[in-house]
């Protein structure tokens, strides 16, 4: 594993109005490896995508990349350091094809004139290099895609720039189970690539299947960051629903779950 | 690229060279689709010249009325080459009629009132569009009014503002030799047939030397007879229209000559030619369908939609001056109603009869110019045989209508097979 992590979050908080939504809230992302970040509904993890990518401004903390302290202060800061988001709803345009959804607001040109065919060997490329044999010309409109194709473009979008960090919200969330195993494989193939990958998933299954960490917040605060390999299923879930989970998890809780089962389970790899 | 490991193996998809046989299936598979495109603007002119070159053989027919189409349609054309760029991110300016008419008005006010020359006028005419476009586009975009209120509230008080540039209804003449010309002269044969060899040539260059390109670089292309089929069709359409035109059409040769390519032809070739190459081949153009297609999307890719929003009214209020300035060319003069009545309808259904959807993100320019020739021709048609003004509102309102549920069908074809 690479001494220094790509992405590392200190101390982060993010309060809208009274409501604080991510308290002193720590993450590390590691180059080659696929994060799984996991959590209940409302426990913040858009937030803190959000944050990343330069959408919400933080209240406090710090944020290195590449060991440097940076300013993510708008979406097009967090582009230039190499992070990209793909989102939950996609964010394609339905009337423009592949190619031109690939380069969508950072679009090649020679002079004033678009340079397509340099836009279609680049987008062909790519996904080439992510080994994609699903699609059957890139001069087709999105809209006749399927669901998996569909999220493999917005991938493949986030991928040609040069990126070094790809966050995915819930990408196989509206999938079936074979174009889900698409997609898996794909967020695999990206980490092998050498990409950091922060995946943000509800299911369990894609977690267990593609993870090399995962990291779990409890109502805004990271209550662990553990090796997929080092913890099981159950484990998780009690994570996401509970925020603790033997000795992993919140420590200053009021008390009143019985720590007699703590020492039973020592996980190593546990944090915080 | 570096972090990625792109394998150098060719294009993702591989596909089999296509041929003439494949092309055409292609095109039947997308019409299936509900991607019809201009098929039912072009498949309408056929039958509506049809049935009117059975019904006044001799009248519609001749070369004269051939010409009168250009002119009479001219007006109609340019505002809906404006509205185009509206309708492409789902807007509506309901304005662009009386838009054109207040730009009118300033150019009639300014040429003949005034008495300053014919280029200051045309300046002050687009200026004044541009200005009302601004401010229609600022109300849309930053404000945050529907569009369809904006330019309802724009139609009414555009109207106004043309009644008071007009000292309450009288007309003002307009004589100026060259503004006159835009609609009532003509090139000379010898000047019409360079121009067409030119917009041919011009078209088999682009056509072939981006051929030339994707296959230099390996990517799919259509066959090379296509390509030339294309060209082919351009000179023989252009070829003939040019032909048609230059025939002698004056009644009595020995008062006065009468042929050659209205001038107003070329206006429009011109800047159908520009706004394709800013829809088709900018950055900014592409950005136009991408809003239109899905706003949030286009935010989040870095355009900056209000701008473009705003841009585009400002495109068809300046488009729509154009309009009226030819308009004020034809009629010599420019009165209350000038941009009025039909005028606004007339644009709006040539754009969405041409092809161009209401809903946003599909259409082109040229669907303005064949729209626009399918609304001449009907007025022009049945005025020929007769037909009162009522029957022809009737004809072109039931056109529109068939227009739009193409549109609204072929819409819901591609939402059907599109989730396959």
């Amino acid at each position: 594993m690479s001494a220094t992590p790509l992405l590392e979050l200190r101390g982060i908080d993010k309060s809208f109005g009274p409501v604080q939504v991510l308290r002193d809230v720590a993450l590390t992302v590691h180059p080659g490896e696929v994060t799984a970040l996991v959590g209940d509904n409302g426990a913040g993890k858009s937030t803190l995508v959000k944050c990343i990518s330069g959408i919400h401004p933080t209240d406090a903390g710090e944020v290195l990349f590449n060991g440097e302290p940076v300013h993510i202060g708008s979406p097009r800061d967090a582009a230039a350091l190499g992070i990209e988001v793909v989102y939950q709803d996609l964010a394609l345009c339905d009337n423009l094809d592949i190619v031109q959804n690939m380069f969508l607001g950072r679009e090649k040109r020679s002079g004033i004139v678009l340079d397509e065919p340099t836009m279609e060997q680049l987008a062909a490329e790519t996904l080439a290099g992510l080994s994609v044999r699903t699609v059957t010309s890139l001069r087709q409109h999105v809209s006749s895609l399927s669901g998996g194709q569909r999220q493999t473009v917005a991938i493949a979008k986030a991928v040609l720039w040069n990126s070094k960090l790809v966050i995915l919200d819930e990408p196989t969330a509206a999938l079936g189970v074979a174009q889900t195993a698409q997609v898996l494989e794909l967020v695999r193939r990206l980490a092998d690539n050498g990409l950091a990958v922060v995946l943000i998933s509800h299911n369990m299954n894609d977690v267990f299947a593609v993870s090399d960490r995962i990291a779990a917040l409890y109502l805004g605060q990271m209550v662990a960051q553990v090796k997929t390999t080092d913890i099981t299923h159950a484990q998780v879930v009690e994570l996401i629903t509970a925020g603790r989970s033997g000795a992993l998890g919140l420590t200053t809780e009021t008390g009143s779950n019985g720590d007699g089962t703590q020492p039973a389970d020592s996980i190593p790899g546990g944090l915080r | 690229m570096t972090t990625t490991a792109v394998r150098k193996d060719g294009p993702a998809a591989v596909t089999p060279p296509p041929t003439i046989g494949g092309h055409a299936r292609t095109y039947l598979s997308r019409v299936r689709g509900g991607d019809v495109g201009a098929l039912p603007a072009v498949l309408g002119l056929i039958v509506l010249c049809t049935v009117f070159a059975v019904m006044r053989p001799s009248s519609f027919l001749s070369a004269g009325n051939f010409a009168n189409l250009f002119t009479q349609g001219a007006a109609v054309t340019l505002i809906a080459m404006g509205l185009v760029f509206v309708l492409l991110l789902g807007e509506i300016d309901l304005s662009a009629g009386f838009a054109s008419g207040v730009c009118a008005a300033v150019l009639a006010n300014v040429v003949t009132v005034l008495g300053y020359p014919w280029w200051v006028a045309v300046l002050a005419a687009i200026a004044t569009g541009l200005v009302i476009g601004t401010t229609l586009g600022m109300l849309v975009a930053k404000i945050g009014i529907p569009s369809f209120v904006v330019t309802l509230a724009g139609f009414l008080a555009f109207q106004g503002i043309v009644l008071m540039l007009m000292k309450e209804g009288t007309n003002i003449s307009v004589r100026d030799e060259v503004l006159v010309a835009i609609s009532n002269r003509n090139l000379s044969p010898a000047l019409g047939w360079a121009f067409a060899v030119l917009a041919v040539a011009g078209y088999a260059a682009v056509q072939l030397l981006r051929h030339r390109k994707r296959v230099a670089r390996g990517l799919i292309t259509d066959p090379i007879a296509v390509v030339a089929l294309r060209i082919v069709g351009l000179a023989v359409i252009l070829g003939t229209a040019v032909y048609v035109l230059n025939l002698e059409r004056s009644r009595n040769v020995l008062i006065s000559s009468l042929k050659g390519v209205p001038i107003v032809v070329p206006i429009i070739a011109m800047l159908l030619v520009i706004w394709t190459f800013v829809l088709q081949r900018t950055s900014y153009g592409r950005h136009i369908y991408a809003v239109g297609g899905n706003r949030e999307a286009a935010r989040r890719a870095g355009i900056e939609v209000d701008r473009i929003r705003i841009s585009v009214f400002v495109i068809c209020s300046s488009m729509a001056a154009v309009g009226g300035i030819v308009a004020a060319s034809r009629a010599n003069s420019v009165d209350p109603n000038t941009g009025g009545s039909n005028v606004l309808l007339y644009a709006v259904g040539a754009a969405v009869i041409g092809g161009t959807s209401l809903f946003g993100g599909k259409g082109r320019v040229f669907d303005a110019v064949l729209g626009g020739a399918v609304v001449a021709v009907i007025d022009n048609g049945m005025g020929l045989m007769g037909y009162s003004a009522g029957v022809k509102y009737v004809v072109t309102g039931v056109v529109l209508m068939l227009a739009a549920s193409v549109d609204a069908f072929s819409r819901r074809r591609a939402t059907a097979t599109g989730t396959r």
